[in-house]
């Protein structure tokens, strides 16, 4: 089953082109990675993709569901969730408190007035076991603010994942993180449920090269290379504009 | 357990407190004085269920408190004296008058929200002002007289009304106290915190923004009413946008976001105009310096700022 489909998709922002007839689609459980370099597009690319902006042009579909005109938080309710390039979570609230959120937004409680939130049992059950899970027990009573940045990109996953999305974008997961952080998160991601889609931007080629099972290259807002990474590694025009540079 | 327990003891203490007040204090001044308070703070609770938590500072809730105010108002001028009938009435005014508000001023955020919501208080507070044939223009309606509660008995007797305006503080602190350890509430708090974020993870802001607008509106609107019944009289300005920005600074000040610091904050602005004014007449004075020192040394206002120490001794409530 197609669970990401992206027909020829354009985003112009007062002239300036910043996607252009973009095309591709993803199976589901497929490890798709986008690369290219500044300003290519990759997290328009996302934001369209989750609704935060319209396309110019073009259509999205999630789970073969033409989802163009569909606002953002419907979309997560079928099944889609990101994570953000700069660090996007509740800072103050603690990080019992922001892992809540997640698994409420999709939950059927979210607007239960008359009663506290200790009455919903199935969501703190939930929450208990993924604190346990990733091992962030001791933490769960600080506010994410004074949480190491290693663990806060981590947060960032584990509430996209809570909401019990079957496709994740992640949007540079890895970035100003540490050579050990970064491994501790790409296990995270290579650990998870085989059936989730994943579409990451990832700039860091060593774990773009680890997590894919595709990537997309983008270049100014064009698809300039695709396929299996043997493929990418050997295409010459990436080397050329892309690879070459590093 | 033993948190609760604590929590309890304070809770009867100040229960007992306040039933006893009335007989406690040296004269019926000091009794008007606290009805008011508390009358203010169920607006001022109300108000910070919108601008507390869930971060919209409203300048226009003057008007709703108006609303709730000149309804009861015109219904014992015009209609009948009976009380339930002006609480229905005047609380559903404002909660329709709000959802309006809503749907105007929801389509902005920060400062545009603020001059949007100023805008549309001023225009609800021109046709109280100008409307003089029905609202008595700037004379305001006096001697509205006192609501029937059942029959031949009326709500009358300012120690009478203190309990009413207790039981009535009670209750508005008991369902903000509910919501906002509510999942409801919890969503509120993180609009409030990240709104970007939040709609992210699947939340109608818009639905919740409206939503709490318009609780917001009702329990406004119900301190009004209460208002015009302990006052027997109304004025353009309980729909003022002095009062609006007066209650705006009363939630800051007493600490926005906290269960308590409504009830705080015109505690302070109350004593401040009514003793301090004893003395002199700069008491606006002493206001102002008491805001800027909120402003400069306690941003989470009084509640919020010793609140953490006072939470060390109760314990976290809703824990």
């Amino acid at each position: 089953m197609k669970t990401v489909t992206i027909e020829g998709l354009s985003k112009s922002f007062e002239g300036l082109q910043a996607l252009l007839d973009v095309s591709f689609s993803v199976e589901r459980g497929e490890r798709l990675v986008i690369i290219g370099p500044n300003g290519a597009g990759k997290t328009t690319l996302f934001n369209l993709i989750t609704g935060e902006i319209p396309p110019t042009q073009g259509r999205v579909f999630l789970f073969e569901e033409d989802v163009t005109h569909m606002p953002p938080h419907r979309r997560t309710h079928l099944g889609i969730a990101r994570t953000f390039q700069i660090t996007n979570l509740f800072p103050n609230l603690t990080l019992h408190e922001n892992i809540f959120l997640a698994v409420l937004g999709v939950n059927s409680q979210k607007f239960k007035i008359h009663q506290p939130v200790s009455t919903c049992r199935d969501i703190l059950t939930k929450i208990e076991r993924l604190l346990i899970e990733w091992d962030l027990q001791e933490y769960k009573r600080a506010p994410v603010k004074n949480l190491s940045y290693g663990i806060q990109r981590q947060v960032e996953v584990i509430m996209a994942l809570s909401s019990g999305a079957r496709i994740l974008l992640l949007d540079e997961p890895t970035s100003g993180l540490s050579p050990a952080e970064t491994g501790t998160l790409t296990s995270m991601i290579l650990g998870l449920d085989p059936n989730v889609t994943l579409i990451i931007i990832e700039h860091d080629m060593d774990v773009a090269f680890r997590l894919a099972h595709n990537m997309i290259v983008l270049h100014q807002g064009v698809v300039i290379a695709a396929g299996p990474p043997e493929k990418i590694k050997a295409d010459p025009k990436v080397k050329e504009i892309y690879l070459g540079e590093e | 357990m033993c948190l609760r327990l604590k929590q309890w003891i304070l809770f009867l203490i100040i229960a007992a407190a306040l039933i006893i007040y009335p007989y406690a204090v040296p004269s019926y001044y000091f009794t008007a004085l606290l009805t008011q308070v508390l009358i203010f703070s169920i607006f001022t609770m109300g108000l910070n269920l919108l601008a507390g938590y869930t971060g919209l500072s409203s300048l226009g809730h003057g008007a709703l408190f108006g609303s709730g105010a000149y309804t009861a108002a015109l219904l014992m001028k015009y209609v009948s004296k009976n009380m339930w009938l002006g609480f229905s009435a005047g609380v559903l005014v404002a909660g329709v008058l709000a959802g309006l508000f809503a749907l105007i001023s929801l389509r902005t955020t920060r400062v545009y929200f603020l001059f949007i919501t100023i805008a549309l208080g001023q225009l609800i507070w021109a046709i109280v002002f100008g409307w003089r044939s029905l609202t008595g223009g700037d004379d305001g309606m006096p001697g509205i007289g006192k609501p029937t509660v059942w029959s031949s008995i009326t709500l009358s007797g300012g120690t009478t009304y203190y309990y009413f305006a207790l039981i009535s503080f009670l209750i508005v602190l008991f369902i903000i106290y509910r919501i906002t350890t509510s999942p409801f509430g919890h969503v509120l708090i993180g609009i409030r915190e990240n709104e970007n974020r939040i709609r992210h993870l699947g939340y109608n802001v818009w639905l919740y923004k409206f939503i709490a607008f318009v609780v917001s509106g009702l329990l406004t609107g119900l301190g009004g009413v209460i208002w015009t019944y302990y006052n027997g009289f109304v004025s353009p300005r309980d729909a003022s946008f002095e009062f609006s920005a007066e209650a705006l600074l009363i939630v800051i000040l007493g600490g926005r976001g906290t269960l308590f610091g409504p009830l705080v904050g015109t505690v302070v602005v109350v004593l401040i105009k009514n003793i301090i004014a004893a003395f002199t007449q700069r008491w606006l004075f002493v206001l102002g310096v008491a805001y800027i020192l909120t402003i400069l040394y306690a941003r989470s206002g009084v509640v919020g700022t010793l609140g953490i120490r006072i939470k060390r001794w109760v314990g976290e409530w809703g824990e």
